[in-house]
């Protein structure tokens, strides 16, 4: 098992005729995810790399059975495509794209309430299932099918613990990557909170960064519900304070969202916290009894 | 993005906020002039840099004549000016703004900003005005009004009314509180602004409410709809390597230390921050080459980090995903011969194709170092930069 995407996702492409969305979804069709629509407006009709390319989601949604969304389109334009795959009813939207207006969030972020619809992102590497579904922009090829979930803010220190947990012979279930932006659709505690249902996923790895209250808040979730082991790392306790470290959201303000404090708390709930990034695979490892070859 | 105090003050009376009668200056004479147009028995002087804590430093002061108002114009302009804010190097202060003087009867805080937590705009104020809201935050968070406004409802007359009369205003200035706040939050909206806030915000002798200080921050995200804003930006309040980085599209931030930094991603590059730290060095930067890298960008990239005469070695750590390790080891090959680059550079690669990559660099008989891991890389880096400190 996995948590969100397998093999019976079937995802739609919105931006599929540009030029990231092309070269990603035929990454996406290359690692074995099933594309079964692209989405773009006034290329209805036609086929793009022989995926069928459709007006609007709503549309696309309807002729393939599609339940999953990938978007692929300027940050201009991205709050439009995930509202309009949240009108379409899809359950699942991820997207890529960097560089959204928070303000445009805001309003993303309330009619995602009540709706049927879960975002991951934005300004984020995606969700893989490894060896069963791929919807975003990581290499594929890194990952290995196993129990471990991973969680993260960030795009290649993912693919660094990845690595260095498929170096070590250890498999992961599902890899998710929230995105680094203020305001962002699937959080550390919902990923928390999945990981901790699915029976297939042993032990949670999750990589935090400086700035909110993300990870505290799921370590609080941590420390009264879970007992997989969790392994956590936070980027950026160098990171100077009231500057924005690339992304959006990694700001320490006013004093708060400081790597420190999140070291603290994540250590109060039980999780096994690394200060090296080096370390992450290691210390995973040793936390599920893997003995490891150094 | 920041902006002074000054264009903040523009904006706010362009929505319709009221702020002090002003003017920005240059120049002592230019100080004196406005003074005398202002007619008020005292005018003030304020500094206009990107940092608060103005007042604390010297660079906010009262006078009550033109004549006085020129001479501490000429003090304060040019002057460099420390604040808590600023860090110890301070900042040289290039303009001022003259603007009259008030009679103050109460101070009190309002800003409106993007509340993560909640995902929606959030009023806040307090009676505490003057005061950081930070430090109120720690003291006596119980002093801290928050509104949360619904995005598509917009900021309602009943939330500017509770929040009146939650900061104890009488029903006359609670009136005048309503298109008070529906401007400053249309302000906040309509440029995407991240904060607007007013600290003090003074109720005056006569009952009505003024904005005494402005602080505007914007969305960089969202910059590419207000091209007007774009021209508000002062280059003089940044680092001039960042300014450059900027031109280049790179995400830099400089730091004090020595080991420079050329990271693939933002995560990683915190991370790399912090091991070499863990390493016993210090890093001279923070930079984000961005998830392709291309040797356009490595180039630009050398090029700025070689102009920070504090780096004494350059740790590339890049995690080829999509992106080839030998291309990346072509694009780095290139840029350090073009550049002549004579800095020790330490590359750590990894991901796809990261033999063929590392190969390549070997072959360059270029001053490179391999880094066998992240931790091998860090370590490497610090002690070519001259050990740890």
């Amino acid at each position: 098992m996995s948590v969100l995407v397998n093999e019976q996702t079937r995802v739609i492409v919105q931006g599929l005729t540009g030029r990231e969305g092309s070269f990603h979804a035929s990454q996406m069709i290359a690692y074995g995810t099933n594309v079964v629509a692209g989405v773009t407006p006034g290329k209805g009709g036609t086929l793009h790399n022989e995926v069928p390319v459709f007006n609007t989601v709503s549309e696309a949604a309807r002729q393939t059975s599609a339940n999953a969304s990938a978007i692929f389109v300027p940050p201009p334009f991205a709050a439009d495509a995930i509202l309009e795959s949240i009108d379409a009813g899809l359950p699942l939207v991820v997207c890529i794209t960097e560089g959204v207006p928070t303000l445009d969030m805001v309003r993303v972020a309330a009619a995602l309430r009540g709706s049927q619809t879960r975002l991951i992102g934005p300004n984020c590497p995606g969700i893989i299932s490894p060896g069963k579904c791929k919807i975003g922009i990581m290499p594929g090829q890194i990952h290995r099918q196993g129990h471990v979930g991973v969680v993260s803010r960030s795009g290649t220190l993912t693919y660094e613990a990845v690595g260095q947990l498929t170096h070590l012979g250890i498999g992961q279930s599902t890899c998710i990557g929230i995105g680094g932006d203020p305001i962002i659709g699937t959080s550390f505690l919902d990923s928390i909170k999945l990981f901790n249902d699915d029976p297939d996923t042993h032990a949670i790895i999750m990589i935090g960064e400086i700035g909110g209250n993300a990870e505290q808040q799921a370590a609080e979730y941590i420390r009264a519900h879970v007992r997989k082991p969790v392994v956590g790392f936070v980027a950026g306790q160098t990171a100077p304070p009231g500057r924005r470290m690339g992304h959006a959201g990694a700001i320490i303000s006013g004093g708060t969202g400081t790597a420190k404090e999140k070291y603290e708390v994540m250590a109060a709930a039980g999780i096994r916290t690394v200060q090296s990034p080096a370390d992450i695979g290691q210390t995973l490892a040793a936390a599920i009894g893997k003995s490891v070859a150094r | 993005m920041k902006i002074h105090e000054y264009q903040a003050k523009e904006i706010f009376r362009r929505f319709g906020v009221p702020t002090p009668r002003g003017e920005m200056v240059t120049s002592a004479e230019d100080a004196r002039k406005v003074a005398q147009k202002l007619g008020t028995p005292v005018v003030v002087v304020k500094a206009q840099i990107h940092a608060g804590g103005r007042g604390k430093g010297g660079g906010v002061k009262l006078a009550r004549s033109a004549e006085e108002a020129a001479q501490l114009a000429s003090k304060i302009l040019g002057m460099n000016l420390v604040t808590p804010q600023t860090g110890p190097g301070g900042r040289i202060v290039r303009r001022l703004l003259i603007e009259e003087g008030l009679d103050i009867k109460r101070e009190l805080y309002l800003s409106v900003l993007v509340d993560r937590a909640v995902e929606a705009p959030v009023i806040m104020a307090s009676a505490a005005g003057g005061m950081e809201i930070e430090e109120v935050a720690r003291e006596n968070p119980a002093a801290i009004l928050r509104e949360r406004i619904h995005p598509a409802v917009g900021l309602q007359p009943y939330v500017a009314r509770k929040l009146a009369f939650g900061l104890g205003l009488t029903a006359e200035q609670a009136q005048h509180a309503v298109p008070f706040l529906q401007s400053l939050y249309r302000a906040f909206i309509e440029t995407d602004a991240s904060l607007a806030e007013i600290n003090p915000l003074v109720v005056t002798g006569d009952g009505r409410l003024i904005a005494l200080d402005a602080k505007m921050n914007f969305d960089d995200n969202a910059l590419y709809r207000h091209k007007d804003l774009l021209e508000l930006r002062d280059l003089d309040e940044e680092d001039p390597l960042e300014v450059e980085a900027s031109n280049y599209k790179l995400n830099y931030i400089k730091l004090d230390g020595n080991v420079g930094c050329m990271v693939n991603g933002a995560g990683l590059a915190m991370a790399t921050m912090d091991i070499i730290k863990l390493a016993g060095g210090s890093p001279a930067n923070f930079l984000d080459v961005g998830g392709g890298a291309s040797a356009e960008q490595v180039k630009n990239a050398f090029k700025i980090l070689t102009s920070d005469k504090s780096v004494r070695s350059v740790f590339i750590n890049i995690f080829g995903g999509i992106l080839r390790c030998d291309v990346l080891a072509t694009g780095v090959v290139a840029a350090a011969r073009e550049l002549q680059l004579k800095l020790p550079v330490i590359v750590r690669m990894e991901g796809t194709n990261v033999e063929q990559g590392r190969q390549i660099l070997r072959d360059s008989k270029l001053n490179f170092t391999i880094g066998e891991n992240m931790k091998d890389g860090a370590e490497k880096a610090v002690r070519l930069a001259g050990g740890a400190r």
